[in-house]
Formats: structure tokens, sequence, C-alpha cells
């Protein structure tokens, strides 16, 4: 589809996003919010794995240094929110920096191997510590971001909109086209003369920012912190399917995938524990049949598969 | 004496740590394939292994059997489900077909763990010890069941030496390992090989799950960990080589142990992860692999 096309769907889609809390109840419009903070860790793992090609297999290692960064802060320090946000989002670009240095040595299986276990550090680490950071029961939060269902799904759905207006751009920029050809072949992309570390670690530091803030302000919604929540592997795989879902290398894709997913956990939670078994049924026959994802056609840039 | 319990227990859990790894590097060496639903098939045969034991009265031995049984089945259910589809598949682009295995072998492991929690419930299930009592070593009380382990993954990973080294079928396992389009050139059906090399994973996999089910009980919460364990172990050893994850299954197992014993039980696996965090820093193939 071209782009010119695109934009006024988008609006509508977003205008008629913005409309649901006069129509729909708080229920639906909390899940939805949790569903757009998701949204934004997605398109972050997309701009990392999509466009500059590496395996991050532990996207909630980025989102637990953000959230936990801004959780203690306000816990025990009571800084002011915007002050956590922005403290946990330099925290989780630290964070991104430290995986970045490994990623520009190793490749393919080693890194994912990195990112793995930054992720069981940090959970043990947390766990280890339980006597500050509450462990697995988790740590209140004093301050939310309002107490209104309304307000709250505003702030996710126009966080998710920033963030996605930044990483779409992003993507379609020049220096997202760099960072599409370092991803598929970083000796031919380094031979035409571009600074394939220098794009990558830009990549990282964007990916990791978005990703923290995202874990940030999805925990002043939620009022409390926790390993299970934040941290677990598990949320790290459905962010994964999420985003290969949408459509991997389409960034807006991730946002949908994390939508649906939520979506389909919901619809199917009469039949209980075995919603999570169908969910990802649903996601191996999708990428085993249609692995450009929901938008993969639709979004792909030049229309390639 | 704690240094010969220490000594005892590492031994065994380190046994039961390589025949599983085994299993994961000889598959990556054969077919290029990193199985992330590994430590999925391990809990199912366990957990099999003990549902058959507790049903029928076939005796921890049948049961084993059982467990053992499920887990090649579920090896094969894995390769001709999500492996072949994504390796044969026309739509998906050759580079990225490595993550494809990935993230499907990932969603599989998944499916796994939520189906077994749905039918069996998350509880920890204790697989019967294949023996019971207990032997007297250098004056410590220890269960003959953990001598029994040690010694049955010692006589697993001997036949597999034997099968690898001395059969022509394994000689051709490891040919493929090296130049797979030679082994093609010669007249060989590759897709015969990747049939074998599952249904021996799928043996070793089910065997170390079975074994471990009896060693420390399992549950399906213990998916993500015990896949990144036998992760851990190869990486350390070094991709692909057999004998690199024999010795950094020992390594893992005795750290674990000594952790376990001498500082705090909750911390076990958190120098081992350390550990792997400077090997692939100073030394990203690993002990002793090959690139």
């Amino acid at each position: 589809m071209r782009t010119s096309r695109l934009y006024p769907l988008l609006a509508l889609i977003l205008l008629c996003l913005a409309l649901l809390p006069f129509g729909v109840g708080g229920y639906i419009l909390g899940l939805l919010t949790v569903g757009y903070y998701y949204g934004v860790i997605a398109m972050a793992w997309d701009l990392l794995f999509g466009f500059a090609g590496e395996v991050n297999f532990g996207p909630s290692f980025l989102v637990g240094v953000g959230a936990y960064t801004a959780a203690l802060l306000n816990h025990y320090q009571h800084w002011p929110i915007w002050a956590c946000l922005i403290a946990g989002s330099l925290a989780a670009m630290v964070g991104g920096m430290v995986l970045a240095v490994p990623a520009l040595k190793l490749k393919g299986p080693y890194f994912g191997l990195i990112t793995l276990v930054a992720v069981l550090l940090l959970q043990n680490m947390l766990v280890l510590f339980s006597g500050v950071t509450g462990g697995e029961i988790g740590l209140d939060v004093p301050d939310v971001l309002t107490i209104s269902d309304n307000g709250n799904y505003w702030y996710a759905l126009g966080f998710m909109t920033i963030s996605g207006a930044i990483l779409f751009g992003l993507s379609r920029s020049p220096t997202g086209l760099i960072l599409q050809a370092s991803g598929q072949d970083a000796i031919e992309a380094s031979a035409l003369g571009f600074n394939v570390a220098k794009h990558k670690m830009v990549a990282f530091a964007v990916s990791a920012i978005f990703s923290g803030l995202a874990g940030a302000m999805l925990i002043f919604y939620l009022a409390t912190v926790s390993v299970g929540t934040v941290v677990d592997l598990t949320i790290g795989a459905q962010v994964i399917i999420a985003a290969v879902m949408g459509g991997r290398r389409t960034i807006l894709g991730a946002a949908l995938g994390s939508v649906l997913l939520i979506i389909g956990n919901e619809l199917l939670r009469p039949i209980g524990q075995l919603a999570t078994f169908f969910v990802s049924a649903t996601a191996l026959v999708m990428i085993l049949f249609f692995p450009g994802g929901f938008l993969g056609r639709l979004l792909r840039p030049e229309g390639r598969e | 004496m704690q240094a010969i319990q220490i000594l005892i227990d590492g031994f065994a859990i380190s046994s039961l740590y390589a025949i599983g790894a085994i299993g994961f590097t000889l598959m990556f060496g054969v077919s290029g394939v990193l199985n992330l639903s590994h430590g999925a098939i391990m809990v199912v045969s366990a957990v099999a292994a003990w549902a058959v034991a507790g049903a029928l009265p076939v005796g921890p031995f049948g049961g084993a059997l059982a467990g053992v049984v499920t887990g090649v089945v579920f090896a094969y259910a894995t390769y001709l489900l999500v492996v072949r589809p994504i390796q044969t598949s026309r739509t998906i682009p050759g580079e990225e077909k490595e993550i494809f295995v990935l993230t499907g072998t990932l969603i599989w492991g998944i499916m796994l763990a939520e189906a077994v929690a749905y039918f069996f419930t998350n509880n920890p299930k204790t697989v019967l010890p294949l023996i019971s009592g207990v032997v007297m070593i250098f004056g410590e009380r220890t269960p003959s069941n953990k001598i029994m382990t040690a010694v049955i993954a010692w006589a697993v990973i001997g036949l597999l030496w034997l099968l690898v080294n001395r059969t022509k079928a394994g000689k051709t396992l490891m040919a493929a390992a090296i130049n797979p389009r030679a082994l093609t050139l010669l007249g060989y059906e590759l897709s015969h090989i990747y049939l074998l090399v599952w249904g021996i994973y799928g043996v070793l996999v089910g065997l170390a799950g079975v074994l471990l089910g009896a060693f420390l009980g399992v549950s399906s919460d213990n998916v993500g960990t015990l896949t990144a364990s036998a992760f851990s172990i190869v990486v350390l050893g070094g991709l692909g080589s057999v004998s690199g994850s024999l010795i950094a299954a020992y390594v893992v197992g005795y750290l674990e142990t000594f952790t376990a014993y001498l500082i705090a039980p909750s911390i076990r696996t958190v120098p081992v992860l350390l550990l792997l965090v400077a090997v692939v820093y100073i030394r990203p193939q690993g002990l002793m692999g090959r690139r």
C-alpha cells in the first residue's frame, strides 16, 4: 500500500480508538491500555530485530530495567512521576548499551543467548534482593498517572501513537534503510561506507529507550511492579509472538499484533488455562503459513515479501 | 561430610545435564537446528513417566520407558510439525529460516508447557526412583537412585559413542555435521539422516527428563529454565561440540551444586550465568568450539 493512502486510514483508525471510551466500559479500556503499552514494546523490538537484524530474546530485560528503576525511585525516593519516567528510560538505555557491546561482537545464536541470560540474571537479582525490590510478590508504586479509566486509556493511546510515529518514521528514514542494510548484510553495508556499528548502537539506544519508557509508564498504570509482569521470560515471548504475528519489519504490525494478542487471550478466557495454548497455536500456524504476518504484504517497504 | 555429598550430588546432576545437552548439541551440529522447546519435551517426558507409573501397574522401569518413548514421539512431532515446514517453506526467505525455527520452537515449547499445566496442573511431579534404598559411600548415606542416574547416563553416553564412531549410520551423522553438501553428492538422503538424529535426540531428551524427574522433580514452570540451562551448557562447551558439552555439563553441574551447598540454594544458577557471560565475551566459540 502506498504511504499516501496509508496516512488517512491510520488517522481514521486512531480517531475511532480515541473515541472508544465513550462507547465501551472500563474493563475493555483497561485491557486495551495494557495492550497499547505492550504495543510500544513490540514496536521497539521490531526495530531491533526487523531492521538491525539483532535477535533479542529478552525484550523484557530492557522493559524490566526501565520499570524497576522508575518504581524504586518512586517508592523509596518519592521522585515525581515525570522524573521517574526519564530515569527509567535512561537506565534502560544504559541496559541497551550493555547488550549492544556483545551484539556487535557476536552473531546469531550467541547474541540470542546473551539476551536470554540478561533476563535470567535480572530476574535472579530481583528475587535475591527481594528485601528492596519486593521480589516475586512485587513492590507497590505510590503514584499513579491518573485514576480515571478514560484518562489512562488516552495516555496509553497517545504514548503508542507518538512512539509509533517516531519509530515508523525512523524505519522509513535514510537511517532506517542503512540499518536494514546492516542487518541483512553487514559486510556489504560497511563496504558501501556506512558505519554499521554506529547505526546499530543507535537502534539499540532507541529500542531500549522506548522499551524502558513503556515499562515505566505501565507500572504507573498498574500501580505495582513485579517480576511476573515486566521481567519474566514469558513476557518476552509474548512480545516476540506479537511482533512476528503482526508482520516483522513493519513496526506498525507489532502494535497491531500486541492488541490482537491481548484481545485473543481475552476472547478465549472462557476456556480457562488453555487460552494461552490456543493463542500460541494460532501464532505458530500464522508464522508457518503466513510468515509475513498481518501487515507483511501491506507495509513492507517496496512491497517486498 | 559435606565434601563427599557435594562430589556425589554434583556428579549425578552433571551426568544428567550431560545427556540432555549432548542431544541439544548433536542436533545443532548435524542439522543446524537450535530447539527452544528442549525443556518442554523434557518436562512432557517426565510427566508421562510419572503418569504411566501412577496409573498402570508397570513399575518404575515401565514408567521410565514410557517417558523415553514420549520423548521420541514429541521430538518427531517437533520436527515434522514445526521445524520441517519452516525448512521447506518457499515463503520464508533462506537467511531468516534460523530465526523462524527459533521462534517456532519457542512457541511450540510454550504450547507443550501450557498443555501439561492444563492436563496435569503445574504442581511439581516426582517420578518414581528406578531403584530404592540407600548405600553408604565413605560414610555418607546416598540414595541408590543417584548412583543409578549417573550409571544410566554414562551407559547412554557410551552407547552413543559406539553408535557414532563404530556404525555406518553414526559415521554418516558425523559426515552430515561436517559437510552436508558432499554427503548429498555421495548419494545420501539428508532427510533420512535428519530423521535419525531427531530419533536419537528424542531418546536423549526423554531420558534426561525422566532422570531429572526422579532426581529433583519437574513442573511445567521449569520449561524456560531447563531450555536455558541446556543452551548455556552447549554454548559454554562450544556449539556443536559433543565433548565440549560433556565437559561443560560437569562444570555447570558442580558449580551449581557448590553454590547450593556452600552459599545458598536460591542463587544456584547465578554463578553459572556470570561464567557464561564471561566465556561468551572472552571466547565466543566456547571451550571446545570449532568456530
